[in-house]
């Protein structure tokens, strides 16, 4: 095995391991407490800031069955919910010190309340309101304040003082994460063959477990790896995938998509991970600085609301500055905010005949011969109707 | 406390109309708006000049702030009331399949689908009326993340300007300082866009007037909810609360609010003293939980009523406002008074396990014997988590529940055997735990 596919292969089974063993891990070494935090953004540099280790919940796949969660919340909610708790009544999150939550949709909310009466004696919860509005002084300065408050409560918890140095040198280390993020992300546009879906995923979500530091390490050994490797490009159709950026698509799904000769070029995968499109200042006021980089500096995403960048804007620009020939819309299913946005989007794509397939999937499924099957159509079309 | 009658009286109830003077006034209010509504709607045409030049600005119900309107003499467009009108007038499905067709899914919310069907058709109302389109549309984001989807769904088809009012879900009993001062500039800053829109300066005398005819309502209405603490209980606390919710919402701050209440509250005053209560025998007195199923909004009543149940308390009566625990608009602080209202004092941006504590205040306090939560799929505000409660209703403090699913929009997920079924089973069992006895045949 090359130095290159044992990285991804470590990135992947740390990803689809349950058990959380390398948060375990990182827990015993360093004596640290962890924080575990459900999609969509988390101002992550505030956690470690705070001596935790910010984990990232993004549901369990089709790793776990769910057999307690869902006489909690009823058959019409997503999948994501539902997998947390189970992770949670498993035990499988005892590892977590603690657990935040945001105001993405109605169901996520009521999860956060339902974690803190089950599980308040384990972890506690906390609860972030990131603004839905357009970016103005006042959201700025609310935000500041929501951060402030939690950086406070998670030093106390910990015992430590708080630290505007801290803060900056944790700036600084998820810059550079995001940065690496960002140039896998133009080596995969650039060079699709060389890097398959699957493999900048795993590399991208490991982070979600492992410390930003030793993150910031595997991703530069992979760039510096990938450069070197020459595989042969493919008679394919470049898209770009939308709509999975909180419940996480089976990755046997994102297989098919580039087996059936799809390159996807960009996707909103994870996109909390990779929110801001420019670094956050390592200097000045770091709360301040998160905050307008929230408010300022971030990617659409369907779960924050800016009445002045609507997003079919966004949506239009992605695909004209990636040059791609069709979007994929990859929703999860009973996902609200995800199914809306649709709307609008296809909306704008019949407009513009721009050629669209939607696709809705649950992270628990495990058969997936009907999508093969649509996106096998889809490919065809693509290839002789709009040829 | 009221006394709660243990004998069991006989539950051979005459059927019933649910009628009363509350009613009538109700749909003559209701009928009002939607006439005031086509009034700016035929002005717009821009040939009936001689009509009003107001305008109306689309707004939501929770934690509403009818109040900032009135005070630019503006009129309110309840996106949600249309499409629970067409639910209950039984017009629903149609535009529920519209909506299908130019991409909602099944699997949104259809109080959703059906209005923007209803916009994107350029329908008449149930009342062969027209919806203007609104001067703005205000996001009053206070919980209910659908609403910012539905507004940013009817800026895109109207093209209307939005603005967005983003309230900080409460997470303890009190706001923060941050979280209110937050609140207050969005309020400043709605003020001059009222203005604009308006063509009207802002005046704080104006408002305060507007804020105290709020607060004589509010007193109404809450005197009228201590009423179900009594035994019978003069009004259904659930059904007909929807009705009062109608006016609650619409003419809140308006001297046709206050004597909405006013008469209404005589109307239940004057039943309490002649120990009349809303249905004949009063058996069971339960809480419900979450809005009723709109479509079957007559044939689910008289799932409780055939037994002899009434409800004494709602939390979805609570959606725009909860005034029965002391909360009340301020005239002395008109604007602290309206971000106090958005902020804390409405069911929506209140957390879930604070309805949790209201629930149990009401089951304490007005001497329920069940909780029936109705689990609608349109609404994850309400129903994700459900089973959490009945969880701990049931099994943590031993109170009877039921737990039913169906939808308050889209009549495809009702089924009215199943549903009676579920009643009946529950009633029977309530029956034998209250009265000690099983039930003589089959109910209703």
């Amino acid at each position: 095995m090359n130095a290159l596919a044992g990285i991804i292969n470590r990135c992947g089974d740390i990803v689809e391991d349950v058990s959380f063993a390398a948060v375990r891990e990182y827990k015993q070494k360093t004596g640290n407490k962890a924080l575990g935090y459900f999609p969509v953004y988390s101002p992550v540099e505030i956690f470690r800031a705070a001596g935790f280790l910010p984990v990232g919940l993004n549901g369990a796949g089709n790793k776990i069955e769910i057999t307690s969660a869902d006489s909690r919340f009823g058959s019409f909610i997503c999948s994501i919910i539902k997998s947390t708790l189970e992770l949670a009544i498993k035990g499988h999150l005892d590892v977590l010190d603690g657990m935040v939550f945001y105001d993405i949709c109605d169901s996520a909310r009521n999860l956060a309340y339902v974690i803190e009466r089950n599980f308040s004696e384990k972890m506690f919860m906390d609860y972030i309101h990131l603004p839905q509005r357009s970016n103005g002084a006042a959201a700025v300065s609310f935000l500041s304040s929501e951060y402030g408050r939690i950086y406070k409560k998670l030093s106390e918890i910990n015992s430590t003082a708080s630290s505007t140095e801290k803060l900056r040198e944790n700036i600084t280390l998820y810059n550079a994460n995001r940065r690496l993020l960002r140039e896998l992300y133009r080596f995969r546009e650039k060079r699709p063959h060389d890097l398959a879906t699957r493999e900048l995923y795993v590399l991208m979500r490991s982070g979600n477990f492992l410390d930003v530091q030793e993150h910031n390490q595997i991703l530069s050994e992979a760039l510096k790896e990938l450069d070197g490797r020459r595989l042969k490009p493919k008679d394919t159709v470049r898209v770009i995938v939308e709509g999975s950026f909180c419940e996480q698509p089976p990755l046997e799904l994102l297989d098919i998509m580039d087996s059936v000769g799809y390159y996807v070029v960009d996707d909103d995968f994870l996109i909390g991970r990779r929110l801001f499109e420019r670094d956050i200042p390592a200097k000045g006021n770091p709360i301040q600085a998160l905050a307008q980089g929230y408010m300022k500096n971030s990617v659409s995403s369907s779960v924050r609301h800016d009445p002045k960048r609507p997003r079919v804007d966004a949506l239009l620009e992605k695909i004209r500055r990636h040059r791609v020939q069709a979007v994929i819309f990859l929703y999860a299913k009973f996902c609200e905010p995800g199914l809306f946005d649709y709307v609008l989007y296809k909306n704008v794509l019949d407009k513009e005949k721009i050629p669209y397939l939607f696709i809705e999937f649950e992270e628990k499924m495990w058969t997936f011969e009907k999508m093969r099957m649509e996106l096998e159509t889809f490919m065809e079309s693509l290839l002789f109707e709009y040829a | 406390m009221p006394e709660i009658n243990h004998q069991s009286p006989k539950k051979d109830v005459p059927a019933m109309h649910y009628q009363g003077r509350m009613h009538a006034l109700q749909k003559e209010l209701i009928n009002r708006w939607y006439q005031d509504l086509h009034g700016v709607w035929e002005n717009q045409q821009g040939d009936k000049k001689e009509i009003s030049a107001r305008g109306a600005v689309s707004l939501m119900i929770s934690g509403n702030c009818i109040e900032l309107l009135r005070a630019f003499d503006l009129l309110p467009i309840y996106p949600e009331i249309n499409a629970l009108q067409l639910a209950i007038r039984k017009q629903a499905l149609e535009y529920l399949l519209k909506a299908e067709e130019v991409g909602y899914s099944t699997d949104n919310c259809g109080y959703v689908k059906a209005d923007m069907a209803f916009l994107l058709e350029g329908a008449s109302t149930g009342l062969q009326t027209r919806i203007p389109k609104p001067s703005l549309l205000l996001c009053n984001f206070v919980g209910c993340n659908t609403y910012i989807k539905w507004f940013e769904h009817l800026a895109h088809f109207t093209g209307a300007p939005l603005f967005s009012l983003d309230i900080p879900f409460l997470t303890s009993e009190e706001p923060t300082p941050d979280q209110t001062a937050y609140v207050m500039t969005q309020i400043k800053e709605l003020i001059k866009v009222l203005e604009k829109i308006s063509g009207r300066k802002f005046d704080i005398d104006r408002l305060r007037e507007i804020v105290s005819l709020s607060a004589q309502a509010e007193d109404y209405w809450a005197k009228i909810k201590d009423f179900a603490k009594r035994v019978p209980c003069p009004f259904e606390a659930y059904f007909d609360s929807t009705t009062m919710m109608g006016p609650l919402y619409v003419y809140r701050g308006t001297p046709e609010g206050v004597k909405f209440f006013q008469e209404t509250y005589r109307e239940f005053e004057e039943k309490v003293k002649l120990g009349i209560g809303v249905v004949p025998q009063e058996r069971f007195r339960v809480v419900v939980e979450a809005p009723p199923p709109y479509p079957y909004f007559k044939v689910f009543r008289d799932l409780f009523t055939s037994w002899g149940a009434c409800s004494v308390a709602s939390t979805y009566s609570c959606v725009g406002g909860i005034w029965e625990f002391d909360f009340r608009h301020d005239p002395k602080d008109p604007l602290g008074s309206i971000a106090r209202h958005m902020l804390i004092h409405n069911v929506c941006n209140r957390n879930y396990l604070q309805r949790y504590r209201q629930i149990e205040r009401y089951i304490r306090e007005w001497s329920a014997d069940a909780l029936i939560i109705h689990s609608v799929k349109s609404c994850r505000l309400f129903s994700a988590g459900h089973g959490d409660m009945r969880e701990y209703f049931s099994k943590t403090l031993n109170i009877p529940t039921l737990f039913v699913e169906s939808d308050l929009e889209d009549p495809r997920y009702y089924s009215p055997a199943q549903m009676k079924n579920r009643f009946d089973a529950f009633f029977e069992a309530l029956e034998h735990r209250k009265f000690g006895k099983t039930s003589q045949g089959t109910a209703g």
